[in-house]
């Protein structure tokens, strides 16, 4: 009661709603481009931000780390940091750590400090555990991130790493120097939340192991969604649409093992009037996953682009109401909430079309 | 034709469908001036014996014996419906030895009265059908 | 007659302006209540006698009849109340135990009106049912914790037994015996309509309603009652009995009086005996041994029917409830202790037990904590009154919830609390024919139909109101609600916040 007249609450202390862009670029072939793209296509949906928040995800930026994992945290404090080095000493082997370079922006104030490091599990410590890396290195990342106050991990994947802060997302791009790392895939979102918590961890894409979501919407599912996923050891403390997704697609495709299509047959799953004009095999498929999963239905507008290694996937909520294009020119593919956050970066695609809602749009790598 | 039946499983023998006839056809809003302190004489009548009870009316015959038997042309039939103009009855009597059911008898005046479906009054529909709590009288096609 | 204690309750207030003498209340009361008396030409009416059903209320043609709360009183007593006076009175008469039917009518707090309900407004739209689809389809039975593949890859489909039901709201056990053929009649093609269950109740099932089994909940209870393989084998699921919300603790008592020939054929035991259930199954006397029969029940149906398990919400609820969940049993239904009985002790229906409310959402917690929420299916009853409580329900961490009392309203009951003397004036709570006979299952079932589907409709327009189109995201979305006049406990234990919050 008291915080609520000293100071507005912080993400995760309360929940809030907000609307977004988002955008998404993707070369099949594997090309690496720079960030640039992904700054250029957001700053055209500038409206829809509000200067709260904004952030990247970039895919390919570390090849010369791919096999470790590159932990991006912020430190509130040096205690905080100390804490959690001690924390990140005994669970991992730490091949590199520095600062993340960033550069002075008049718009990005109160950053915290900003830390990377690329990390492999202990091998003792691991094998101690039972569990399987990925599995060992999540829960090491929940950790830090409910119980060390002042750490938090907001990138943990290979050849990968997340950029955010809370400021508009062109802005971010520049004091990030995104225009210095170079990926195959990137995404981007600026946010537009209806209050104002202004704190960095609560900027977007968030991001679990590789897996990387941004997402436009607000969905009427998640406490449902939270307090079913909870049971599983994740731990949903920004109390955020888009960390409950992260979860729930960390849980069914790299705990359960379905793959992105099924996982889109889960979250956004078909009404029953549609899996009842299926093929008998696809009805006792789709029925399976719906009633086995209920509880990672979501409801409520949602246009989310997910980054995972090799590959991104956009999927729209069931009745599609939040907007989501795409296009393709050649090897790229784009994602955007507008079209014209696409033609500013490529004026002539060579097709441009409208995912129906509930209908994954999937796109990896050519082998 | 609809017309009425007789669920004789249901009936309750509560007798509503018969005051409700009579109040159908008093041409009263309301039932308690229609009814109280009255005898009445409804177009429906329970039979009971034995714990059975059940309503009957007329049955709108295919092939009347009341008609037949109507000395004065009072009683006819239009599209089934078995009616009767009152102003042509002379109180014979006839129709009511005729009518293996039953369902005709004198008015206060002596001028028989017969059930017509409530067609004639100014419910439209046969109101002992409606009035009755437990569908012992159903008005349907059969 | 001695001295007589207890004053009439009710007087039967006749308007004799309106009374048209039909005599249709006097025909219709099977208490006897009302006469015509010739030398008068008037009705008159036995106070004493009158149970407060309103069946002749509801018939008089001319709305002459209305029964009224007696104002006659003793001296005022914070303490000493009337009712508490004319207990002592009535027991000291008949050296009995108090037996009471129905829900218990004390003022206890009703937690589903202390809890309000979300929508939308801006930030996300809400859906309108009419021109959107609008989901409520629910499975029950426990969930697969990790999916399977086949040699080629492709999904295995197949999964435990489920119950599938259109909308979560199932018809809660009442044997045959404590109601009626019709009114078990009614429940029962009202179900198969709805596409949803009714449940047999301990009573076993009786041979006309086998028809009736795919929408057919068996029920057995500690006294086994009509239980044999072929009943096991003409449902679609087996509820194990081990208690009612309205007296925990205790067993079934169905006396000799209501047990004809139907009814002792139906139950398979002799008539016109008291046909009274154990308080506690005999072969279980701790968890493990639950195990044995839920496994006794799987296999006795080959492992096709989903098996029940339902309890009475007590103290500590949900350790209980975690236990069954790790009994193999797929669906747990708790009862909370508003719920109705067709005879019970009062003193025990007005003292034991806890409210569902509270006993669901803290099974529903401790289920999550454990993480084996998944593994079984929660249905809870015990006074689900309307679709508000049932969205309340759900959200709260309801699968499906259960309902009885509403069920009995929606056939005709008035709640005069008076089943255990079997002359039910609606044909319900009786075995007498001529009553039995006042419920047409036409009717009744129709009835049903009608009250399920408007819940329905008010369901759908509720979620679309919080933005929800699918009923398994409203399920144990507890940001949906909030507290209205609670305490920080009441809310810690329901899991939600307070209004404004
Ligand atoms: S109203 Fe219905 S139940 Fe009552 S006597 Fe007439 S037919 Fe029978
Ligand atoms: S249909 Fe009308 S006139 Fe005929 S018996 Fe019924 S109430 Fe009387
Ligand atoms: S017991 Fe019921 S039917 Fe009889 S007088 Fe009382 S309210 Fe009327
Ligand atoms: S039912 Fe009503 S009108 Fe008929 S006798 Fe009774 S009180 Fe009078």
């Amino acid at each position: 009661m008291e915080i609520h007249q000293k100071r507005m609450p912080l993400e995760g202390e309360e929940r809030f709603s907000s609307g977004c862009a988002i955008s998404g670029l993707f070369n099949k072939n594997g090309d690496r481009f720079s960030g640039r793209d992904a700054i250029t296509s957001i700053s055209v949906m500038h409206d829809r931000s509000n200067g709260l928040g904004g952030g990247f995800a970039g895919y390919g930026i570390y090849p010369e780390y791919k096999d470790f994992y590159a932990f991006h945290i912020f430190y509130y404090g040096n205690e905080a940091k100390r804490n959690c080095e001690e924390y990140l000493d005994e669970h991992f082997d730490l091949i590199n750590l520095s600062k993340i370079p960033t550069q002075k922006h008049h718009n990005i104030t109160d950053e915290p400090l900003i830390w990377r490091y690329f990390v492999t599990p202990l091998p003792t410590k691991l094998v101690n555990s039972q569990l399987d890396e990925k599995e060992y290195t999540a829960r090491c990342v929940i950790h830090i991130n409910t119980d060390i106050k002042g750490a938090y991990v907001f990138s943990s994947g290979k050849n990968m790493g997340v950029f955010k802060a809370v400021g508009y997302p062109e802005d971010v791009g520049e004091f990030y120097r995104l225009d210095d790392y170079k990926g195959y895939s990137w995404t981007v979102h600026g946010r537009y939340p209806t209050n104002t918590p202004g704190w960095w961890g609560g900027a977007h894409p968030f991001a679990l192991l590789d897996y990387s979501v941004v997402h436009n919407g607000e969905i009427s599912s998640y406490d449902a969604n939270r307090r079913f996923i909870e049971m599983y050891g994740y731990n949903c403390t920004l109390q955020t649409d888009t960390e409950v997704i992260t979860y729930m697609i960390d849980y069914l495709h790299r705990r359960q093992g379905l793959n992105f299509e099924e996982v889109a047959h889960v979250i956004a799953a078909p009404f029953w009037s549609t899996i009842g004009r299926k093929s008998e095999e696809e009805i006792a498929e789709y029925t399976y996953l719906r009633n086995t999963f209920a509880s990672m239905l979501i409801t409520g507008p949602f246009s989310i682009i997910l980054g995972f290694n090799g590959g991104l996937m956009a999927l729209n909520d069931r009745l599609k109401l939040r907007s989501l294009v795409a296009a393709e020119k050649g090897d790229m593919v784009y994602l955007a909430s507008e079209e014209a956050a696409i033609r500013i970066i490529e004026p002539n695609p060579d097709r441009v079309w409208h995912p129906s809602g509930g209908k994954p749009v999937i796109v990896t790598l050519n082998k | 034709m609809k017309r009425v039946y007789v669920n004789e499983q249901w009936c309750l023998g509560c007798h509503l469908c018969e005051y409700y006839c009579a109040y159908a056809n008093s041409g009263q809003e309301s039932m308690v001036k229609a009814l109280k302190d009255k005898t009445i004489r409804a177009r429906i009548k329970v039979e009971e014996k034995d714990g059975i009870s059940f309503a009957v009316n007329c049955r709108h015959c295919t092939e009347p014996l009341c008609v037949k038997s109507c000395i004065a042309g009072a009683l006819t039939q239009k599209d089934g419906l078995i009616v009767i103009d009152q102003d042509k009855c002379v109180g014979c009597f006839s129709c009511i030895m005729a009518c293996p059911y039953g369902a005709l008898m004198p008015n206060e005046e002596g001028v028989m009265q017969k059930c017509e479906l409530c067609t004639t009054n100014s419910h439209m529909l046969p109101v002992c059908v409606s009035g009755c709590p437990n569908k012992a009288i159903v008005f349907e096609e059969r | 007659m001695g001295i007589n204690y207890l004053y009439p309750d009710f007087e039967v207030h006749r308007d004799k302006d309106k009374c048209i003498n039909c005599r249709v209340c006097e025909r219709q009361c099977a208490n006897e209540v009302h006469a015509f008396d010739k030398e008068l030409n008037r009705m008159i009416a036995d106070d004493s006698k009158c149970v407060n059903c309103h069946r002749c209320v509801s018939l008089c043609p001319t709305h002459a009849l209305k029964i009224v709360k007696t104002d006659h009183h003793f001296k005022e007593n914070a303490n000493w109340k009337g009712e508490v006076i004319q207990d002592i009175y009535r027991q000291a008469e008949s050296g009995g135990v108090l037996l009471a039917s129905m829900g218990t009518p004390k003022d206890y707090p009703v937690y589903w009106d202390k809890m309000l309900i979300n929508a939308s407004q801006v930030t996300n739209p809400s859906i309108d049912p009419l021109r959107e689809p609008m989901e409520t389809r629910t499975f029950l039975g426990q969930k697969s914790t990790k999916i399977k593949r086949d040699d080629q890859g492709r999904l295995i489909t197949t999964t435990t037994p489920q119950l599938s039901l259109n909308i979560p709201i199932m018809f809660s056990a009442m044997s045959y015996g404590s109601i009626s053929y019709n009114a078990h009649k009614s429940l029962a093609m009202a179900a198969q309509e709805l596409g949803i269950f009714y449940n047999t109740g301990e009573g076993g099932l009786h041979e006309d309603f086998y028809q009736y089994g795919k929408n057919t909940i068996v029920q057995v209870a500690s006294g086994r009652f009509g239980v044999h393989p072929g009943y096991l084998n003409a449902g679609a699921a087996i509820e194990i009995k081990m208690g009612q919300g309205a007296k925990p603790g205790i067993g079934g008592h169905l006396p000799g009086s209501k047990i004809g020939e139907d009814i002792s054929k139906t139950r398979m035991i002799p008539e016109h005996a008291d046909a009274i259930s154990p308080a506690p199954h005999h072969d279980i006397y701790s968890i493990e041994d639950l195990r044995q029969l839920v496994f006794a029940l799987k296999e006795a149906t080959a492992y096709t029917k989903p098996i029940i398990v339902k309890v009475a919400a007590v103290h500590n609820i949900s350790a209980i409830a975690s236990g069954i969940a790790r009994s193999g049993a797929d669906i747990i239904a708790i009862d909370g202790f508003r719920g109705g009985t067709g005879a019970a002790p009062a003193r025990t229906r007005d003292n034991v037990g806890i409210p569902i409310e509270l006993a669901l959402a803290s099974v529903d917690s401790r289920l999550r904590q454990e993480g084996i929420r998944n593994n079984v299916s929660l249905v809870v009853g015990g006074s689900i009154r309307s679709s508000a409580d049932v969205i309340k329900a759900i959200a709260l961490g309801a699968d499906a919830i259960y309902v009885a009392t509403s069920a009995l309203l929606a056939l005709g009951c008035h709640l005069c609390r008076t089943c255990q003397n079997g002359k039910c004036n609606w044909g319900i709570a009786t075995q007498k024919p001529e009553l039995v006979k006042r419920l047409n299952p036409e009717v009744g079932s129709q009835r049903l139909v009608n009250l399920i589907t408007a819940w329905e409709h008010e369901i759908k327009e509720m979620m679309g109101g919080m933005g929800i189109n699918s009923i398994e995201a409203l399920r144990g979305n507890r940001l949906m609600l909030r507290g209205i006049g609670l305490n920080e406990t009441e809310l810690q234990i329901l899991g939600i916040s307070h209004a404004g919050q």
